[in-house]
């Protein structure tokens, strides 16, 4: 469990997070929804100590965040940005391997090897697995980005906006693999989107969030209401529910 | 693939090693090596040296270029014209004015230190840099070379030190002779130690933020680099004196044949750093035989031709 307590935090003298508290369950996929500026993504980045935490308290599985050292860390818990190199030529199958560095440490061992042939595979990227970052598609670049991060092989997976750039079929296919890879292997997702539908279609907690604080979190079916698109984003869109989960009108 | 490369850039050193030993003012015959030992003494005090600075020189300069790249995170740097190399030299020139009578191990240590406080600075410049516009960094990496090149020509001249500096800013061979380039071997071996962590290199080019999440100590590996880029450009500055396009021009042109996974290219990398600095330092040797071409000028005939064919041929895809 990752427990946030407290959290505040400032860039530059602007107050971005405010006093957050909040437990992320073991488990399933929890996305954080809110409109620009809530402080989603300084969140996941206070999560994955991209940035110093300046007050408050992030705890993984009873550890204090601030205790873990940099190679247990990155066993735990990886964090794909939400910027992502495309100049870098490096093949699909040199970065899904990187994705074992913090276990192999640059020497790739047979089980390295197995795991990313096995993760290659389950991303569905073995056709493309010689091609070159810069030749890929948006979408197959973040298959391949989301696939190293997978193959690091940690509890916990956090994804900044990893839907950007892309078109319905890749946001898709991207969304309900990670469910059933999380599902099948009992790991914890949190994943930052943009839009209220992805997050409602796919994920089993939503964490709202408006001006640096939690505001509601919940299952999807209990959180996203008409009410609640107004109270968080402002805005009055029509709710209604297909295939048992809630749908904005847009 | 980069086996093939590896093998024949191999074979290319070998060859223009042999070549390089026999191409000179004072004819030298493989013949001759067997029956006059004056033939043996120019081999050993001037030819073999000459040989081993032009690919020590090539080969940790094209290494010093690819970190380089991968620290400021723009394929179009390198250390030379952009203010590393600058630095070095007025590191040099103030060792001379102030230590003149150290050694040389001082002047060096005191190049390397500035070189490091220079490319420090450089990076903090690019960091201030708009992300989305990648052309802005070589082009403040000019400026920046510039403006400590023009410092140290102003201290230079002061102190009345102008054709001594020459010696720094154009950078060549001819001086190069057993005593005065051993330093040159620190510099290759400082490229071989950044192939060590190469991996950590290659990640470190994903940018701060992904390789703090595959748990890269990111300040320590970039220390590393620095510390690397520093060493080599003080280095040969000090011994051979600034060449510049080596280290833009060799790892780019891996880059596009072979990709950016340097534990796999670096040592490709290094040997075609060689086979070019070698092979352009016989060419300065035989285009106006008996005299000598500056390196440099050949450097910037083939240099310029090779940056064209970078910018408008197509990448290798894969």
């Amino acid at each position: 469990m990752i427990r946030i307590r407290n959290v505040s935090h400032q860039i530059a003298g602007q107050t971005i997070l405010q006093g957050v508290d909040l437990d992320i369950q073991q488990g399933g996929l929890t996305a954080l929804v809110g409109p620009n500026g809530a402080g989603k993504s300084t969140l996941l980045s206070l999560v994955a100590r991209l940035q110093t935490l300046q007050s408050g308290q992030i705890e993984i599985n009873g550890q204090d965040l601030q205790q873990i050292s940099h190679g247990d860390l990155a066993q735990m818990l990886a964090i794909l940005p939400q910027v992502l190199t495309s100049t870098h030529r490096i093949s699909v199958q040199d970065l899904v391997g990187f994705g074992r560095y913090p276990y192999s440490l640059g020497r790739l061992g047979p089980k390295d090897r197995e795991i990313i042939a096995e993760v290659l595979q389950s991303f569905e990227l073995q056709e493309i697995k010689h091609r070159f970052l810069d030749t890929l598609s948006g979408g197959q670049r973040q298959r391949a980005y989301t696939a190293m991060a997978w193959a690091q092989d940690t509890e916990y997976l956090l994804l900044d906006e990893p839907l950007n750039n892309l078109d319905i079929a890749a946001s898709r296919s991207l969304m309900s693999r990670l469910k059933s890879l999380a599902a099948q292997q009992g790991r914890t997702i949190v994943i930052v989107l943009h839009d209220i539908n992805y997050a409602a279609g796919y994920a089993d907690h939503i964490v709202a969030m408006k001006a640096g604080c939690v505001v509601t979190a919940g299952p999807p079916q209990e959180v996203v209401s008409e009410a609640f698109l107004r109270s968080v984003f402002d805005t009055d869109a029509r709710v209604i529910v297909a295939n048992d989960r809630p749908l904005v009108i847009v | 693939m980069p086996h093939l490369w590896l093998l024949i850039c191999l074979c290319l050193i070998l060859l223009l090693s042999v070549l390089s030993v026999f191409v000179g003012v004072i004819d030298l015959t493989p013949m001759a090596l067997l029956q006059d030992p004056e033939a043996l003494q120019l081999l050993a005090v001037s030819r073999l040296p000459r040989t081993a600075a032009a690919v020590l020189t090539g080969c940790s300069m094209a290494v010093g270029g690819q970190i380089m790249q991968i620290l400021v995170r723009n394929k179009f740097v390198e250390p030379i014209s952009a203010g590393t190399g600058q630095a070095a030299a007025l590191g040099i020139l103030l060792s001379v004015l102030l230590f003149p009578a150290a050694g040389l191990a001082v002047k060096m240590s005191l190049a390397a230190a500035t070189a490091l406080l220079g490319t420090l600075g450089f990076l903090a410049l690019v960091q201030r840099l708009p992300p989305t516009e990648p052309l802005l960094v070589p082009l403040v990496g000019l400026v920046y070379g510039g403006i400590l090149g023009a410092v140290m020509v102003f201290i230079a001249y002061q102190a009345d030190l102008i054709q001594y500096i020459d010696v720094w800013m154009l950078g060549e061979f001819s001086g190069v002779m057993r005593g005065r380039y051993e330093l040159l071997w620190l510099a290759g071996i400082a490229a071989f130690v950044s192939y060590l962590i190469a991996d950590q290199f290659a990640i470190l080019g994903l940018g701060r933020d992904m390789s703090l999440s595959l748990g890269l100590n990111h300040r320590q590996v970039m220390a590393m680099g620095l510390l690397c880029v520093s060493v080599v450009s003080a280095l040969t500055v000090v011994t051979v004196g600034m060449l510049p396009f080596v280290g833009l021009i060799i790892p780019n042109l891996i880059s596009r044949q072979l990709g950016d996974n340097l534990r796999v290219t670096l040592p490709v990398t290094a040997l075609l750093g060689g086979v070019f600095v070698l092979g352009c330092d016989i060419l300065a040797r035989v285009v106006r035989h008996p005299y000598e071409v500056p390196v440099g000028t050949i450097f910037g005939v083939l240099g310029t031709l090779a940056f064209l064919w970078l910018i408008y041929a197509r990448p290798r895809n894969a």
